[in-house]
């Protein structure tokens, strides 16, 4: 049985819809992430768990208990807020054993879980400071020790990273990873940046304007995307109209005036028009002539591990990613010829939400 | 704040430009707060009135004399329970208000703010015509069979009148502390279990708390000086310290006690809120900074 089920859930605001069709479930112990662009509904799909915005239609059980039309503060769920959320008044103690306090923990016990709460975030020589005093990640680690500390069924993370620096934020996501494994708190966070949604869930929510598109584990997500806008919204993709020229396993897709393989549904009737996406990742530069198609690189940028090229062909403009293996890059203007695996092209959906 | 080296123009700017407010406040506040100072410690007799010499009998009499004593104590009685009243009535009001909705929240705030266009005159008779003899509240009470009571010219009448008159000065600095309050700290307390009435006592009472305490100094400060509605609901029964200034000023011609009572108020009055100042401060400035 499923610890957390969310049943058609729905969300009306007067004559519009933020949410619908919302159906997911979710075991307990596992990561999950709400994926999507902003006004998506993911946030508002978080605050009717929470309880903090009333579901329109719907149910929400969680272990066993209806909680659709519970009252937020009676569901026991840890939150931490995009803004953090902590009380300026109290020291960061005060803070962690708010909850706790209202639970009626003996005062006690009450210090020690809050110990507790403090080393796990590691922030054990902060407990008498104010927010204000700290900097944001350690408010962050402040906000998730007083969402925890309580013990709460299920976690629940609302774009948690977002206010701090690239760094910080790549160090949080693994750390916020360990604490939740060790603890082996059900945890649901909202998240508007797919590196974000991929390296910590075990399985990623991808939303697209109030429905779900796409449930799968990351790597699935990423190699394969149901739809364009899935495929556009997670990393970087190459996306090639084409025509089918020979449909079913083994079968062939034609651009221009070249073959390409690529596996096609059966049913799919000839010169039917289909999308295909290659990631960038998946090109390999080769020497002019060679490969399947040839160009010319148009422009090129240094990222460090990575090279990223622009190349002019006559499928259109090609983005390559290339490792940075410290061979000598290919100039602006040189004739390159462009490599691939034939798994690795993909066939895409068309969008159900029309653009 | 001039740069060393700035041109005698750019330091002497900021002088000028303050200039015209100096002046105003100058001629309008420090030179009438100065002649009562100096005429508190003018010497006096009922016969000849105001005579040369200095003299310190008249801050004696005040602080010697009970009647005096009595006096003060009320006004200061007074004030303190119009304040605590407006802070338990004008702090929920405020909160209530900010979590209205567009259009009610803008007819709410107007019929909060309007009493203000009034003049404290006119709203105190009104308060005299609902509490008089043959007032409103009265005919009520005997229809109920309580039978009639004196309420106007008692100091529930005054008290009633004042906190009308101030709730606006409490609410507004409350409601623009209400802005700044995060609302997720609200919803973070609710997560963690906090029933509503425990969310605004003890995550947002204490947040606005700057605001509260701005609204007490005013409404404070503005009751103990207050002249109007004491004089009006309170009557010759309840003195308070503006009203006595006034007799003494119009009624006893004694100008030099009636400006030694005004100098101690003002005294009274700056001591009383620089401490509740400081103490609020001292004890919310490293958290709310």
């Amino acid at each position: 049985m499923a610890f957390l089920t969310l049943t058609d859930i729905r969300k009306d605001y007067g004559a519009v819809t933020a949410v619908t069709d919302f159906s997911l479930t979710v075991e307990q112990g596992e990561f999950v992430s709400l994926l999507g662009p902003s006004g998506c509904g993911k946030t508002t799909t978080l605050h009717m768990i929470a309880g903090f915005v009333p579901v329109s239609a719907g149910k929400i059980r969680l272990d066993g208990r209806d909680i659709t039309y519970a009252k937020p503060n009676s569901r026991g769920l840890g939150i931490v807020f995009q803004s953090y959320a902590l009380f300026p008044h109290m020291t960061v103690a005060e803070n962690i054993g708010f909850g706790l306090e209202m639970q009626r923990v003996s005062k006690a016990e009450r210090a020690t879980r809050i110990a507790e709460a403090l080393s796990l975030v590691h922030l054990e020589a902060y407990a008498a400071r104010y927010p204000r005093e700290l900097s944001g990640g350690q408010r962050q680690r402040v906000a998730l020790a007083r969402a925890i500390v309580i013990r709460p069924p299920i976690l629940l993370l609302d774009e948690p990273l977002s206010n701090l620096d690239a760094k910080l934020r790549e160090e949080m996501q693994f750390e916020l990873r360990t604490i939740q494994r060790r603890l082996g708190t059900t945890t649901i966070m909202v998240t508007h940046d797919q590196t974000e949604a991929f390296s910590i869930s075990d399985r990623v929510v991808v939303m697209e304007a109030g429905r779900i598109t796409q449930v799968d584990a990351p790597y699935r997500i990423y190699e394969h995307p149901r739809t364009r806008f899935i495929s556009h919204f997670v990393g970087k993709t190459n996306l090639l109209e084409a025509r089918v020229a020979q449909a079913g396993r083994g079968g062939r897709a034609a651009i221009g005036g070249q073959l390409f393989a690529v596996d096609l549904p059966v049913q799919m009737v000839a010169d039917a028009p289909v999308a295909l996406a290659i990631r960038p990742e998946k090109l390999r530069l080769t020497e002019a002539g060679s490969g399947r198609i040839g160009g010319t690189v148009a422009s090129r940028y240094f990222l460090g591990s990575q090279w990223l090229y622009h190349v002019d062909t006559p499928l259109g403009m090609l983005l390559a990613v290339l490792p940075n293996d410290g061979s000598i890059p290919r100039d602006e203007g040189e004739a390159v010829g462009i490599d691939w695996a034939d798994e690795a092209i993909r066939l895409l959906a068309e969008d159900e939400v029309a653009a | 704040m001039s740069a060393p080296g700035a041109t005698p123009i750019a330091r002497w700017a900021p002088y000028a430009m303050s200039g015209p407010a100096f002046l105003l406040f100058a001629t309008l506040l420090l030179v009438p707060l100065l002649l009562t100072a100096i005429l508190s410690f003018s010497q006096f007799d009922h016969h000849s009135g105001i005579k040369a010499g200095v003299t310190l009998q008249h801050y004696a009499a005040v602080l010697t004399d009970e009647y005096y004593h009595e006096i003060f104590l009320r006004t200061l009685r007074l004030s303190a329970v119009t304040t605590l009243i407006c802070i338990v009535v004008g702090a929920p009001e405020a909160y209530i208000l900010s979590r209205m909705s567009g259009r009610w929240r803008a007819v709410c705030l107007l019929v909060v703010l309007a009493p203000l266009l009034i003049s404290v005159v006119v709203r105190a008779f009104g308060w005299s015509m609902l509490l008089g003899r043959e007032g409103l509240v009265n005919q009520l009470l005997e229809l109920a069979g309580i039978g009639r009571q004196r309420l106007l010219y008692t100091e529930g009448a005054v008290i009633v009148g004042l906190v009308h008159i101030m709730m606006p000065f409490m609410i507004v600095p409350v409601w623009t502390s209400l802005q700044k309050l995060d609302r997720t700290t609200e919803q973070a307390a609710l997560s963690l279990g906090a029933s509503p009435v425990t969310v605004f006592r003890r995550v947002v009472v204490p947040q606005v708390l700057p605001g509260i305490l701005s609204g007490s100094l005013i409404v404070f400060g503005l009751s103990a000086s207050a002249f109007a509605i004491p004089g009006l609901l309170g009557g010759r029964r309840i003195k308070t310290v503006a009203t006595l200034i006034y007799d003494e000023y119009l009624h006893e011609l004694n100008w030099p006690l009636g400006a030694a009572i005004a100098v101690i108020l003002l005294i009274a009055n700056l001591l009383i809120m620089l401490g509740y100042n400081r103490l609020m401060e001292r004890r919310y400035r490293r958290a709310l900074g």
